[in-house]
């Protein structure tokens, strides 16, 4: 599971860092978000993977982490999901913004 | 009034943090329009923020480290909120800058757009919880909260320059925010922890397991941190986009790259100023703050327009504060300290005063482009010519006296020329950088680089400066007088008298810098207060105990 995990991460940063490095704003849209998904599985996978284990205290199980998966990645990762998602959409707004007022979707507002 | 505080006490730390989220969020029930009626909710709570700032650095100067926990959980798993002198000088800071800006606004730029006051006072929110916070992902948090407010206010009055420069800001820093949290994750997933407090003491013990992930993930951490203190390479969207924001956003802007500043200070002498990991990177801050001064000190050579070579301003004071921490010197940092403030107080008077003389020039009749060489002059007249022209000499308006002499105070601020508060900063920073001296007894290269950027920045800001000031004040027609409005003027002023205040009062300042330095240097004063901060029972339970 950790190596699909890592794949999926490798995979994510790459095609995000790439789109990011375009010329367009839809492709940076899109660059920004694959980065987002990448670093919010990162966050989540820092806790260590486990299969069947709560983040929540259950009774009559002992309070340790052999017993249970670290909430706190959780909620960071909570956090982080709704952060990005609010600036992704202020972006959007944006750049919907400047391909109105400037007539191209370049991100410098004007073709080369 | 002492007793009042100290009753308030530990409460009182996050008075800065709920007064501006209860105002944004009272201004915004009140609808768009109302302006009089929100303009003074918003400068109440300027005013209230301000007192209250001050009476934080009151007391930390008094009591030393302060800590509060909000949740009340015990330190490492509740958030944890702390105040130490860096960060109440922060505080204090950014209260001027708001109260300023804010006065600056109310003449003409809040009309510009809508919204524009619950989004000043969220920003001032997002700043004041950046420098309270004692827990890395909080920082991010409260990053977040500032970065949405600049965004708005960015675009604040809207127009094709700032939406232009608006998505190239946005875009760097949703960048920079995913690296912060990579960083910050992997901080965690090595030590377990989250709050700083406990992060440098783990760091601190003999033997630190997988210190190459803590380095990597520090070096990412400050990879973001860079970016938001518009550090080369990553700093190439803070010009156009200070520049093209209103003027009054661009006076609170003025501390945006503080506050990455700040992070790097904060978590760097926390983590890598003792210990076993210490003085990591600090090569690579320094190149990096020295190849950001010198770049941005150019880049003002390089530009005519005047809010470019404010922004640019910015960037010199951020790259000569990052090459200062780089130096890794405790008495550095303190002369640093003190150009802090200095710098980002004229950079904000700097950004408003633009504006006054761009709107006068605005109504003159010569095309602004080379003065010295438009065939306009001799028509109109008005030549130091030999004989024909009448070199009368006109009275000075009071208005006009007030921009030059004001130019004249943030051309000396930006380069760091006395008796101003940025060079006796840049003084303490030589003087210190100097007396370092390693083993055979020498002033080793990294000082001297050090001492080389910080005097060739300045000469070349200087002469950027007396440029343009040449070109602004003395190469015009017979202008109308400017028309400075009370409310626009009073902030430039006010700026500049704090920076005037500050070089009267040096002496103190620059120990109160001095102290600040060493007890960021010397870690336990932070780590014990925050960790051994008590968790308040309520009464009941006390009564029960008794």
């Amino acid at each position: 599971m950790e190596t699909v995990l890592a794949i999926a991460i490798g995979i994510l940063t790459g095609s995000g860092v790439w789109l990011l490095l375009r010329p367009r704003t839809f492709q940076l849209v899109i660059g920004l978000s694959l980065l987002a998904y990448a670093v919010n599985l990162f966050i989540f996978s820092i806790g260590g993977l486990a299969i069947d284990k709560e983040p929540i205290l259950v009774d009559g199980v002992p309070p340790n982490l052999e017993h249970y998966t670290d909430p706190v990645p959780q909620a960071l990762v909570l956090t982080a999901i709704v952060i990005s998602f609010a600036m992704t959409a202020l972006l959007l707004v944006i750049i919907l913004a400047s391909r109105g007022m400037t007539g191209t979707d370049h991100v410098d507002g004007t073709e080369p | 009034m002492s007793a009042l505080i100290q009753g308030l006490m530990p409460h009182l730390l996050v008075a800065p943090i709920l007064l501006p989220m209860l105002t944004a969020a009272a201004q915004l029930l009140l609808g768009e329009g109302r302006r009089p009626a929100k303009l003074l909710m918003g400068m109440v709570s300027a005013l209230l923020g301000l007192a209250v700032s001050v009476i934080l650095l009151v007391w930390v100067e008094e009591n030393g480290v302060v800590a509060y926990l909000p949740g009340n959980w015990r330190a490492p798993f509740g958030i944890a909120l702390a105040v130490d002198r860096l960060s109440a000088a922060m505080l204090v800071l950014t209260w001027t800058l708001g109260t300023c800006a804010l006065s600056f606004a109310s003449a003409r730029w809040h009309r510009a757009g809508v919204h524009f006051h619950p989004m000043f006072q969220l920003q001032l929110m997002g700043l004041s919880g950046a420098f309270l916070t004692a827990d890395v992902f909080n920082l991010f948090v409260f990053f977040e909260i500032l970065l949405a407010a600049s965004y708005g206010l960015l675009l604040h009055g809207s127009g094709k320059p700032r939406v232009r420069a608006g998505v190239h800001y946005v875009a760097v820093n949703l960048a920079a925010s995913s690296l912060f949290l990579i960083g910050v994750s992997m901080i965690y997933g090595v030590t377990g922890t989250l709050n700083m407090a406990e992060l440098s003491a783990r760091l601190s013990g003999e033997a630190v397991p997988n210190r190459h992930l803590i380095d990597a993930g520090a070096a990412i951490l400050a990879v973001a941190f860079m970016a938001k203190a518009a550090a080369w390479p990553l700093n190439f969207w803070l010009v156009p986009a200070y520049a093209s924001a209103t003027p009054p956003v661009a006076a609170v802007f003025a501390i945006l790259t503080k506050v990455g500043i700040y992070a790097m200070v904060r978590l760097w002498t926390l983590m890598f100023a003792g210990g076993p990991l210490a003085g990591f990177g600090a090569n690579a801050l320094l190149a990096f703050g020295s190849i950001t001064t010198l770049l941005a000190a150019l880049g003002m050579l390089a530009t005519h327009r005047l809010a470019d070579q404010a922004a640019a301003g910015v960037v010199v004071s951020a790259g000569t504060l990052l090459a200062a921490l780089g130096l890794g010197e405790q008495t550095v940092l303190g002369g640093a300290v003190f150009y802090l403030a200095g710098s980002t107080l004229a950079a904000s008077a700097f950004f408003l005063l633009v504006d006054l003389v761009e709107r006068w020039r605005a109504g003159a009749t010569v095309v602004d482009e080379a003065p010295f060489l438009s065939a306009t002059l001799e028509a109109q007249d008005v030549n130091l010519d030999d004989e024909e022209a009448p070199l009368v000499a006109v009275p000075f308006p009071a208005s006009t006296a007030l921009l030059g002499l004001a130019f004249v105070a943030c051309a000396l601020l930006v380069s760091g020329l006395p008796p101003l508060p940025t060079f006796i900063g840049k003084l303490g920073m030589l003087s210190a950088a100097l007396a370092v001296r390693e083993g055979s007894g020498a002033v080793p290269t990294r000082a001297w680089l050090f001492v080389g950027v910080l005097l060739g920045s300045g000469l070349l800001t200087l002469i950027a400066l007396t440029r343009t000031g040449i070109r602004t004040f003395w190469s015009g027609m017979q202008r109308e007088a400017p028309r400075v409005r009370a409310a626009e003027g009073l902030p430039v002023v006010a700026l500049l008298a704090a920076c005037g205040a500050l070089t009267l009062a040096a002496g103190p300042v620059m120990e109160y810098a001095l102290a600040t330095a060493q007890s960021l240097y010397d870690r336990h004063g932070y780590i014990d207060a925050v960790l051994g901060a008590p968790v308040r029972l309520p009464a009941t339970a006390t009564e029960v105990r008794r």
